[in-house]
């Protein structure tokens, strides 16, 4: 035991001594999260969308003057008048406008004749999000227009809620159970994977390998040492992410602690699959050769980005055998639900078991000599 | 000590034995029925270029490498059998430098002690006293990327011996050190052999290294063993006992058999650029036919050295090839050939 402890101590001084590494498998992570956090799922904001007024009447005005409420308050769009619905379409066309709005002649007669009267939208589909965001803030739009003893004060006020209570940060916290198991990986990919092979290459296996330490010693030393590597930087994202995204839920000292199970269990596990996918690796360029495409398979079908629920098939078959799937939903359910042991167990057992059968594969796999 | 096998004819005990050992890469032969042994005390040289199977061999003594045929037994334990034992016994400096440069020197050091169980009382002791041989105590707090390359060598060195082993097996110590280091290698090696009770097996591919280091000395080609004695004895084994090294202004076609023809001369070389190593049983008398068939035939004598034999002449004997031109490849981190990985 005491030479898989002096394995373990050789790496982690390592670890702590070049904190380029560590930092990479943290801070990449941690960029993942504000990045995405604030580019998808937040609110579409200040879209200019030009506004051709061809009415004129007092139904137009009230048209206008809900546009203006929302540019006051929700701020989706920001209306730019323009007489003509030609000049208008045309800008929409160059990707100066968002989106348009024309309010055709005789719109405010149509309403009090109740003869259906028609509010055109021209969006520019080739931005798919876009185009769906206008629409469906228009729909409902219209319909508040529709139901006349709704007041605009009361479309202000509802718009006022949502603004308040949620400002960007919702994706965030969607996208932080994600960021963690990321940072897991990222670190098991380094430490596990990259270090392991290039110390296989420069010979330092073969110093170890000329001592009597065994075979067991020598890969609970290994793969110890690259789970607790893993460990550090789950917490580390755990608890940076969780300020970030303002999730409280860390400071419940018993959610806590099924984190701190489910981060160890997930770093085991991690570190298990990347030991049995390096253990007859001899070329350092290999684990760098599978950085990306790793991580494209076992990140983005494991319902981090996006729900598992809106995929196909055969990548619902990929994210149950992902790994990764287990982590994101346990710090799903701990960090964004609030849930305890019940709602994850299911998660640490199907992780314990995915490590042990790596395992198993890896270490006859493992030889003890060159 | 109770583990020694004794030889039966000379009493001596034997710290390795290798015995028609083969090492093969599918159809490729890299250790080719080779048998020697070592005995207690003794410094050993295995000689030989690149490729010569040096590396390979000191592997499967030090059981790294599974051993194809042929045994090899080290202080007295059957690698194959005993690896564990064999491995207690044994220190080794593997060809590639892999001390963690960001290490401290010491870590580096106490790393190792604790891989081989060293208690420790006896760490922090064996630790000293090593420092103070390899001549590293004022750099033990130092990074070991801070260190050159001779300092990590002797850092190596000292690490091979944290466990104090009986057999010290190292891998080109030397290789990529500046002439200056080198030396002080040697120093620090027989100053360690004067402290300590050691056996050693060296390999090289310095001729001059091997003389001065080394009681006897094995050339290895090919994965052969096609020289085994004291370097005295190699050098006495070629016949001639002078080298003569001239250079002309000029050499007629069959200016090397015309050298060849003088009395006494047992062979002749071409080195390029109009030089010549003839080896002669008499040096003086060849050295003055010489200089009369230059003159008679016009030829201009440059330069001329008239020298003892050398390992370098053994070697060209025994290989029938130059090793300094396949020395001369500088390498210092140059990382030894991989199982798996066919060059
Ligand atoms: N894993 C391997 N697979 C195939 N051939 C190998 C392997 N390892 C070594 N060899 C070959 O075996 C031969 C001996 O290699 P070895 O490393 O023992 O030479 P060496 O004498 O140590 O040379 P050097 O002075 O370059 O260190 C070489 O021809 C090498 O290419
Ligand atoms: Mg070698």
């Amino acid at each position: 035991m005491n030479r898989t402890f002096a394995i373990i101590e050789r790496e982690l001084r390592k670890f702590f001594r070049s904190p380029a590494l560590m930092l990479v498998s943290m801070v990449f992570p941690l960029i993942q999260l504000i990045v995405l956090g604030n580019a998808f799922g937040g609110k579409i904001r200040d879209a200019k969308l030009g506004v051709v007024d061809q009415d004129h009447g007092t139904q137009s005005l009230k048209v206008r003057e809900a546009f203006e409420s929302v540019r006051a308050n929700m701020r989706t769009f920001l209306p730019v008048y323009y007489q003509s619905e030609r000049e208008a379409v045309k800008d929409v066309r160059d990707g100066k406008l968002q989106g348009a709005v024309i309010i055709p002649p005789e719109y405010s007669r149509r309403v009090y004749e109740e003869n259906h009267p028609r509010i055109a939208l021209v969006v520019d589909n080739s931005d798919n999000f876009m185009s769906s965001a206008l629409e469906q803030s228009f729909t409902e739009l219209t319909k508040s227009l529709n139901e006349p003893e709704v007041q605009p004060r009361i479309i202000q006020q509802n718009v006022l809620d949502i603004v308040e209570l949620y400002p960007y940060i919702e994706y965030m916290k969607y996208l932080l159970p994600g960021s963690i198991t990321l940072a897991m990986f990222v670190s098991v990919m380094i430490g596990g994977g990259m270090l392991y092979i290039d110390d296989k290459a420069r010979g330092v296996h073969e110093g170890y390998l000329v001592t009597p330490i065994t075979k067991t010693e020598l890969v609970l030393g290994l793969n110890g040492a690259g789970a607790i590597k893993a460990v550090a930087a789950g917490i580390v994202i755990t608890v940076i992410g969780s300020l970030l995204a303002g999730v409280g839920s860390i400071f419940d000292p018993r959610t806590a602690l099924w984190l701190l199970l489910l981060i160890i269990l997930t770093s085991v596990s991690f570190n298990a699959m990347m030991f049995l996918m390096m253990v007859r690796v001899e070329d350092p360029l290999v684990p760098r050769a599978t950085f990306g495409i790793l991580n494209t398979l076992l990140f983005f079908p494991s319902g981090s980005i996006y729900p598992i629920e809106a995929f196909p098939w055969w990548l619902r078959g990929v994210a149950r055998a992902d790994p990764f799937t287990y982590a994101v939903h346990g710090f799903k359910a701990l960090l964004l639900k609030e849930a305890g042991f019940v709602a994850i167990w299911q998660d640490l057992v199907i992780l314990t078991l995915f490590a042990v059968v790596m395992m198993a594969i890896a270490i006859p796999l493992f030889k003890r000599s060159l | 000590m109770a583990d020694l096998k004794h030889n039966g004819s000379n009493g001596v005990a034997k710290s390795i034995e290798v015995d028609h050992i083969v090492k093969k890469y599918g159809d490729f032969t890299a250790v080719d029925d080779i048998s020697f042994s070592v005995d207690d005390g003794e410094t050993f040289g295995l000689l030989g270029p690149n490729g010569a199977g040096k590396s390979t061999l000191i592997r499967m003594m030090t059981t790294l490498l599974p051993i194809t045929s042929g045994v090899a037994r080290i202080a007295g334990h059957d690698v194959r059998r005993e690896p564990d034992a064999a491995r207690r016994a044994i220190g080794v400096i593997p060809q590639a430098l892999t001390s963690d440069l960001d290490l401290t020197v010491e870590e580096n050091l106490n790393i190792y002690a604790k891989l081989y169980d060293v208690p420790p009382r006896e760490r922090k002791k064996n630790v000293d006293e090593l420092l103070e041989l390899v001549d590293l105590s004022k750099w033990r707090g130092a990074q070991t990327k801070t260190l050159s390359g001779g300092m990590r060598r002797r850092l190596e060195i000292a690490r091979g011996l944290v466990h104090s082993p009986r057999i010290f097996f190292l891998d080109e110590p030397t290789t990529g050190l500046d002439p200056v280091s080198r030396v002080a290698v040697w120093e620090m090696l027989g100053n360690i052999k004067s402290h300590r009770q050691l056996t050693i097996l060296i390999t090289t591919h310095y001729m001059d290294e091997a003389d001065r280091l080394c009681d006897r000395i094995a050339i290895v080609d090919h994965g052969k063993l096609v020289a085994l004695d004291t370097p005295k004895a190699l050098k006495a084994s070629v016949p001639g006992s002078n080298v003569i090294e001239a250079q002309f202004s000029a050499a007629p076609p069959d200016w090397e058999q015309q050298l060849h023809a003088l009395s006494e001369v047992t062979s002749v070389q071409a080195e390029g650029g109009n030089t010549f190593r003839v080896l002669t049983g008499n040096g003086s008398r060849t050295t003055t036919e010489l200089v009369e068939l230059a003159v008679k035939s016009g030829v201009e004598v440059r330069s001329l050295t008239v020298q003892n034999t050398t390992l370098d002449d053994v070697f060209v004997h025994y290989t029938g090839r130059q090793l300094r031109d396949e020395a001369v490849k500088a390498y210092s981190f140059v990382m030894p050939p991989r199982p798996g990985l066919r060059p």
